[in-house]
């Protein structure tokens, strides 16, 4: 199972003893507090886990897959994310859970 | 923003909170959400995005210095992909 805002709001509770309500909160905040700054066009740079970073990407040709149609992808801001050397080193030696026995 | 201006917001949010819970709070939720990668799971937060792994295929380098090849083995690496409110009020700030 996927790991959601409530569990992590949960982990808070338990780990750091911050009660249920404001962990929920707070687990809120971080996320939105992160999004306000990538639509407030300013990069996000987390030291240990990695950055979110904006590219602006130009129009170009696409296609409609249903019908085949040409129709150009507009002109667009996209998120992207750069995961540090500490998070990459911890996960390069997973086992994806759908492999795992 | 830095983690540090970003636990600065989290702490003027809210005051209820000692400024110390919000340090050890913002480092436990990054701990969580690496420990769960790394244990193969998935991160699914709404309108915010996913995190999952990517396989790398096993690839032939060179080492920098001496130009010698080196083999490395296949690995995963985290993925991100932005959810539909991310994606929206990102391009929306600059479609206007």
């Amino acid at each position: 199972m996927a790991l959601t805002k409530a569990e992590i709001a949960e982990h808070l509770f338990e780990k750091v003893g911050i009660n249920r309500k404001d962990a929920k909160e707070l687990v809120e905040t971080f996320f939105e507090e992160i999004r306000h700054a990538l639509e407030s066009g300013e990069q996000v740079k987390i030291s240990g886990f990695g950055n979110f970073d904006l590219r602006d990407k130009s129009e170009r040709p696409g296609r409609n897959p249903k019908t085949g149609e040409d129709i150009p992808i507009s002109a667009r801001r996209v998120v992207t994310f750069r995961p540090g050397q500490k998070f990459k080193a911890r996960v390069e030696d997973a086992t994806p859970i759908d492999e795992q026995e | 923003m830095t983690k540090s201006e970003l636990i600065e917001k989290l702490i003027n949010k809210q005051p209820e909170l000692q400024p110390k819970d919000v340090e050890r709070g913002v480092r436990e939720i990054l701990e969580v959400m690496v420990h769960t990668l790394a244990a193969g799971d998935r991160i699914e937060i709404r309108g915010f995005g996913s995190f999952s792994l990517h396989y790398r295929k096993p690839r032939v380098g060179r080492n920098p210095k001496t130009g010698d090849q080196v083999d490395l083995g296949g690995k995963y690496v985290p993925h991100f992909k932005p959810g539909k409110a991310l994606r929206e009020r990102v391009n929306e700030s600059v479609q206007g």
